[in-house]
C-alpha cells in the first residue's frame, strides 16, 4: 500500500487513471466522463464541496493522486443519486464517489476527523464486532470521538431524543454491557474477512 | 395582338363569393380589364373548374388567362396551363383572409379585390408566353475538377446516373489528400474504429469506368461559355491541350493544411511537433506497428492540441473551425491506443466538436483510454521530450505536461482559386499601366482553378475566409457561377464523409443544370422558368450597369461594350432589368411594363376620401409567402395596401417607385430578403443591389417635394407572417400621421 502511495506521479498521464480503473469500485467509468458538468450542477451539495464529481474526474485524469485521495469531496456525497440520473454518459457517479472514498480510506489518505468517515468507520467496526449494530455503543462512540468533555456535551444535547427512544423501546441502556449479538458471529466475521480477501486480490490492494 | 384572346376566371369558392361581390368583380374585369371571356366558378381548382379553363384554351383560342382566386403560390399544379400566359389575382390569402372581418371593412375590402382584378388584367396584357431558349450545341457531359475523394465521388455519382464525365486532376494520381492518410474516420455503425480510406478502390473504379475520362497531370487552362456549352481547355503538364465540351462543372479542388510553421509558439517547426497530416505520414510509415518520430524514437506519449491556429480571434490565424479536426485527432489517438494501450494519449481541446455520429467515435476513444483534457495550450517547447504548457479549463489552473510527440490540429484552407476582389483591384491597376500589378495578375492567374474567361474574373466569387460562395442553408453547392458547383472542403471545411455527401449533392445539381440547359430553362431557384432576359440593344447606352450588377456574372460585353447575355448562366432574378436606367431589358412574362401597368391600374382615391394607397413590392421568395402566411394565420392587415410580387428586390426598377409616388400613392413598402454577410437573398446580391439603388431614390423624392419616409425597405423572412402584418399596420398609422401625399391629383 505504501508503495502505491509513493508511486511516481506523472501529470496528465495514464497512471492514476489506470490505478483508479483497477482499484476503485466502478473506477473504469471515470475515463468515460465527457466533462459536461451536469453532475456538478445537479449535486445538492455541489457548492459546499471542494471538488464536484466532474472536477474529481478531471483531477484523476490530470494525475492529481494526492489531491483526489485526500479530498473530502467523496465523503460529502449524500447518495441522493441525482448525478447518476442526469449524467448523459450514464456514469455511476455516486458509486464511483463511494469507491474513491473507500480507496482513499484503505490507503490511509482519507481526511482525518471527517465526520462522515468517522461515522462510517465506527458503524463498520460496530457491525463487524457483533454481526449487528449496537445502537447504544455506536452512538456513545460517536459522541465521545472528540474526547470525554465533548462526549458529555453531545450526550446531553441528545438526551431528549435518547429518552424518547427508550420510552418507545428503541434503545436499551443495558446494551452498553455487551448487548445482542447475532447467531453466528464468528461466521459473519469470517465471511467479511473472506470478502475482503477476494476484493483485495482483485484490486491488488493486499 | 390580333391573335391574343384574354380570359378571366373568377373563383367564388373558399368563401370568396360570400365575402366579396363577385358580380361586381366580373364587371371590373369586363369593363376596365377588357377581358373577352369572363367566367365565375364555385370551385375553380377542382377538376370541373380546371376543365372549363382548359376547354376555353383548346376551343376558344384563349391565349392569356387571368385567374382571380387564391394566391399564386396555391394550387399551382391545378392552374398549370403551359401553353398560355398566366396571371393570378390573389383574392383569398391577399384579400378575404388578410382584411379584418366585419361589415365596416366591406367597402375597402371590395375595393382591394377590385384593384387586384384590375392589376391582374393589366399585367396579363403585357405578358407573352415564354418560349424558352434552347441552344444548338448542348452537351450533357459533366466536368469534375479535382481527383480527390470529393471529385472522384462526384464523378462516380454522375457516371452512375448515366452521364459522361471528364475528370481533371493536377497530380499524377487520383485520390488527393486521402492518399496521404493511414485511415479515415468510420462512416457506419458502430462508429468505433478507424477505417481504410478506400481511395485506392475508388480510384480503380473511376479509372475502369467507361463513362469517365480521366486527365492526370492536367489543369483547366480555360473555361468559356455557359451551362450546356462550356468549352474547356485542358492543359497537360506535357504541354498538350485538349478541348472538351461540357454541360456543367463540379469544382472539387480541395484544401491545403494551414502551415504549421505559422505556429512557432505551439512548436511549429520543432522536429517533435507535427500537424495532423504529418501524423498520418508517421502512421503510414509505421503500417500498424509502433509509431515513430522522425528521429526514429518510438512514441510513448503524445499530446494532440486542438484548434491550433484555428478559431482564432486575434486576427493572426484562421478564425473558423475546420470541423473535422476533433474527429481526426480522435482517430489518430486511436492509432496509438490500438497499437499499444499503454501509450499516454492526451487530446487537449477547448470544445470537442464531433458532429453527427462522431459522438460514438469519441466514446470509443474514451473506452480505449484516450485522455481528453479541456485545456488551452499556450506554449510547446523542448527537445527530446516536449513540454506543453496549458491552462486546464476545468481545474482552472496553469499547468504543463510532457510528451514525446505533439500533434497540432491546424485545419483546412480552401483551394478555391483566385480571390475576385483582389483580382478586380489588380486588373484595374494593371490596365492603368502599373507594372507591379501586371506581374501580380500573372501570379494570380496561376492559382486560378477554372480560368473562366468571364468578364467577372477567372474563378467563382468567394464568400467568407476564401471558401467558394454557396448558400450555406438553402442552396449548398450552388455558386454564383451558374452551372458550376462547389463540393468538398473548398466550399466549407469538412471531413471525408461530408465531402463525399457533398460531392454527390453537387453531382446531382450538375445533372439538373445540364438537363435544364438542354430544355432552355432556368437553373435554380426559378427552376423550369422558360423566360430569359431580352435586351433591346438599340436603346442601350452601354452604361454596363446590368453587367456589373448581375449577381451571377451572366452578362459579358462585346467589343462595342454592349451587353452579351449568356442566358444559360442567368437565374432569371431580373436584377439587370431593375438596374437598367433606360429599361431596355425585360422578360416575356416579367418586365418594367408588366409591373408598371399594375402600379398604374390601382385606383388611387382622392385626398378627401381619407383612404391612403400603399404599394408593396414583395420578393416572391420570402416576403410574398410571408404575406400569404399572414393571411392564412389571420393576422389581418390594412386594406389600403396593394401588393405586387417581384422576382427579387434586385429586379425593382426605380421607375416603378417614382411612377407610384407620382400618381398619388401615399407610400411604398419594399420587402426583400436579408442582405449582407448573412444574406438570405435567393439571388445572393439582388436585395443588396436593391438597397444600394434605392438609396438614391431618396434624393429624387426630395426633388419631388416628398418626405423620404414615404418609401420604406424591410428585410422579411418567410416566417414573418405576424411581423409583416404589424409592419403594414404600423406603416399605415405612420402615413396617416404624415397626411396624404402632396402628389395626389397631379398624377
Ligand atoms: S449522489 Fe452524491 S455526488 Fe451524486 S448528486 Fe447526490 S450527493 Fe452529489
Ligand atoms: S454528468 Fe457525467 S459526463 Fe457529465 S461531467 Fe458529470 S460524470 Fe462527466
Ligand atoms: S441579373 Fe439576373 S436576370 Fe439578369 S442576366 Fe443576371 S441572372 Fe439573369
Ligand atoms: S443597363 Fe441597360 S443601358 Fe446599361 S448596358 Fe445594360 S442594357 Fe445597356
Amino acid at each position: 500500500m505504501s508503495e502505491a502511495n509513493t508511486q511516481a506521479i506523472a501529470r496528465y498521464k495514464n497512471n492514476f487513471l489506470k490505478e483508479v480503473e483497477e482499484r476503485v469500485e466502478d473506477g473504469q467509468w471515470v475515463k468515460m466522463c465527457m466533462q459536461c458538468g451536469v453532475c456538478a450542477g445537479s449535486c445538492p451539495f455541489g457548492p459546499h464541496w471542494e471538488h464536484s464529481p466532474q472536477k474529481i474526474f478531471m483531477m484523476i485524469r490530470a494525475g492529481k493522486r494526492e489531491e483526489v485521495l485526500t479530498s473530502d469531496s467523496m465523503w460529502m456525497c449524500t447518495s441522493c443519486y441525482n448525478c447518476i440520473v442526469r449524467c448523459p454518459r450514464k456514469l455511476p457517479i455516486t458509486h464511483i464517489m463511494h469507491g474513491l472514498a473507500n480507496y482513499a480510506h484503505r490507503l490511509g489518505l482519507a481526511p482525518k476527523g471527517q465526520p462522515t468517515r468517522d461515522i462510517a468507520v465506527l458503524f463498520w467496526k460496530n457491525v463487524v464486532k457483533n454481526g449487528r449494530v449496537n445502537e447504544m455503543t455506536f452512538s456513545l462512540a460517536m459522541y465521545f470521538r472528540d474526547g470525554f468533555g465533548q462526549g458529555i456535551k453531545n450526550a446531553m444535547a441528545m438526551k431528549d431524543i435518547g429518552l424518547g427512544m427508550m420510552k418507545a423501546k428503541r434503545l436499551n441502556p443495558m446494551e452498553i454491557f455487551g448487548g445482542h449479538t447475532c447467531k453466528d458471529k464468528s461466521g459473519i466475521q469470517r465471511m467479511i474477512a473472506k470478502a475482503r480477501e477476494i476484493e483485495d486480490k482483485r484490486r491488488r490492494l493486499a | 395582338m390580333a391573335d391574343n384572346k384574354f380570359a378571366a376566371y373568377l373563383c367564388s369558392g373558399c368563401g370568396i363569393g360570400d365575402i366579396l361581390d363577385v358580380a361586381k368583380l366580373e364587371r371590373v374585369a369586363k369593363v376596365e380589364g377588357k377581358m373577352q371571356i369572363i367566367k365565375t366558378h364555385p370551385f375553380l381548382c377542382n377538376e370541373e373548374g380546371v376543365k372549363m379553363i382548359r376547354d376555353d384554351i383548346a376551343n376558344e383560342g384563349v391565349t392569356h388567362v387571368c385567374i382571380a382566386a387564391c394566391s399564386r403560390r396555391a394550387k399551382a399544379e391545378a392552374f398549370h396551363f403551359p401553353t398560355v400566359a398566366l396571371s393570378r389575382a390573389n383574392l383569398r390569402e391577399g384579400v378575404i383572409w388578410a382584411v379584418a372581418e366585419g361589415a365596416e371593412h366591406d367597402e375597402v375590402r371590395q375595393e382591394m379585390a377590385e384593384d387586384y382584378i384590375r392589376m391582374s388584367c393589366a399585367e396579363i396584357k403585357k405578358m407573352t408566353l415564354p418560349a424558352g431558349n434552347v441552344k444548338e450545341s448542348s452537351s450533357k457531359k459533366i466536368l469534375v475538377v479535382g481527383g480527390g475523394m470529393s471529385g472522384m465521388t462526384a464523378a462516380q455519382a454522375a457516371a452512375e446516373a448515366g452521364y459522361e464525365v471528364v475528370l481533371v486532376e493536377k497530380t499524377g494520381q487520383l485520390g488527393g489528400f486521402a492518399n496521404q492518410m493511414w485511415k479515415r474516420m468510420p462512416f457506419n455503425m458502430p462508429y468505433a474504429e478507424p477505417q481504410p480510406t478506400g481511395a485506392a478502390e475508388l480510384s480503380a473504379q473511376i479509372t475502369s469506368n467507361p463513362r469517365i475520362k480521366v486527365y492526370l497531370n492536367s489543369t483547366v487552362a480555360e473555361t468559356a461559355g455557359a451551362p450546356g456549352r462550356f468549352k474547356v481547355k485542358i492543359a497537360a503538364e506535357s504541354g498538350s491541350v485538349s478541348e472538351e465540351l461540357c454541360g456543367a462543372i463540379v469544382q472539387a479542388s480541395g484544401f491545403t493544411t494551414y502551415p504549421i510553421e505559422k505556429l512557432p509558439e505551439l512548436g511549429g517547426g520543432q522536429p517533435n511537433v507535427v500537424d495532423q497530416a504529418g501524423l498520418e505520414a508517421l502512421a503510414r510509415a509505421a503500417n500498424g506497428g509502433p509509431i515513430k518520430r522522425a528521429d526514429g524514437k518510438e512514441v510513448k506519449s503524445v499530446v494532440f492540441i486542438q484548434c491550433a491556429g484555428q478559431r482564432d480571434d486575434s486576427g493572426t490565424h484562421l478564425p473558423y473551425c475546420s470541423g473535422h479536426c476533433c474527429g481526426t485527432s480522435i482517430k489518430q489517438a486511436i492509432y496509438f491506443k490500438d497499437q499499444n494501450p499503454d501509450i499516454d494519449t492526451v487530446v487537449m481541446y477547448q470544445d470537442l466538436r464531433v458532429p453527427g455520429m462522431g459522438e460514438d467515435f469519441y466514446r470509443s476513444a474514451q473506452k480505449k483510454g484516450v485522455i481528453f483534457t479541456k485545456g488551452k495550450a499556450s506554449k510547446v517547447t523542448g527537445g527530446d521530450t516536449c513540454t506543453v504548457e496549458f491552462k486546464d479549463l476545468i481545474l482552472d489552473e496553469d499547468t504543463a505536461t510532457q510528451a514525446d510527440l505533439v500533434v497540432l490540429a491546424t485545419g483546412q484552407v480552401p483551394n478555391a482559386g483566385v480571390n475576385l476582389d483582389e483580382w478586380t483591384a489588380t486588373v484595374t491597376a494593371a490596365e492603368s499601366g502599373d507594372e507591379a500589378a501586371k506581374t501580380k495578375k500573372a501570379e494570380l492567374q496561376k492559382i486560378s482553378v477554372l480560368n473562366l474567361n468571364y468578364r467577372q474574373g477567372p474563378d467563382m466569387p468567394q464568400l467568407k475566409y476564401g471558401f467558394a460562395d454557396s448558400h450555406f442553408i438553402c442552396f449548398p453547392y450552388e455558386t454564383r457561377r451558374t452551372g458550376i458547383y462547389a463540393a468538398g472542403p473548398m466550399r466549407r471545411p469538412m471531413d471525408m464523409h461530408q465531402a463525399q455527401e457533398d460531392a454527390t449533392g453537387a453531382a446531382l445539381k450538375a445533372i439538373q443544370a445540364v438537363e435544364n440547359a438542354a430544355l432552355g430553362r432556368a437553373a435554380h431557384p426559378r427552376a423550369w422558368d422558360l423566360s430569359f432576359p431580352k435586351a433591346r440593344l438599340e436603346g442601350c447606352t452601354q452604361c454596363k450597369r446590368c453587367t456589373v450588377e448581375c449577381p451571377f456574372g451572366a452578362i459579358d460585353e462585346d467589343e462595342k461594350r454592349f451587353p452579351v447575355f449568356n442566358e444559360e448562366r442567368c437565374r432569371r432574378c431580373g436584377t439587370c432589368m431593375g438596374a437598367c436606367p433606360v429599361r431596355v431589358i425585360s422578360f416575356e412574362n416579367y418586365s418594367c411594363d408588366t409591373v408598371g401597368m399594375q402600379v398604374k391600374a390601382v385606383e388611387v382615391p382622392d385626398e378627401d376620401e381619407e383612404k391612403p394607397r400603399i404599394l408593396i413590392l414583395a420578393c416572391e421568395n420570402d416576403a410574398y409567402p410571408a404575406l400569404d402566411m399572414a393571411g392564412m394565420q389571420r393576422h389581418t392587415y390594412s386594406a389600403f395596401v396593394r401588393v405586387i410580387p417581384v422576382r427579387c428586390l434586385g429586379s425593382v426598377n426605380t421607375i416603378w417607385i417614382t411612377d407610384a409616388l407620382n400618381s398619388g400613392y401615399d407610400g411604398v413598402m419594399m420587402m426583400g430578403c436579408q442582405k449582407g454577410e448573412n444574406y438570405q437573398c435567393h439571388f445572393v446580391k439582388g436585395s443588396e443591389m436593391a438597397y444600394y439603388r434605392l438609396g438614391k431614390v431618396g434624393d429624387t423624392m426630395k426633388g419631388m417635394g416628398l418626405e423620404p419616409e414615404r418609401m420604406q425597405t424591410y428585410e422579411i423572412a418567410i416566417t414573418d407572417g405576424a411581423r409583416v402584418a404589424k409592419l403594414i399596420n404600423d406603416y399605415v398609422e405612420q402615413l396617416n400621421a404624415l397626411g396624404p401625399s402632396p402628389m395626389k391629383g397631379f398624377g
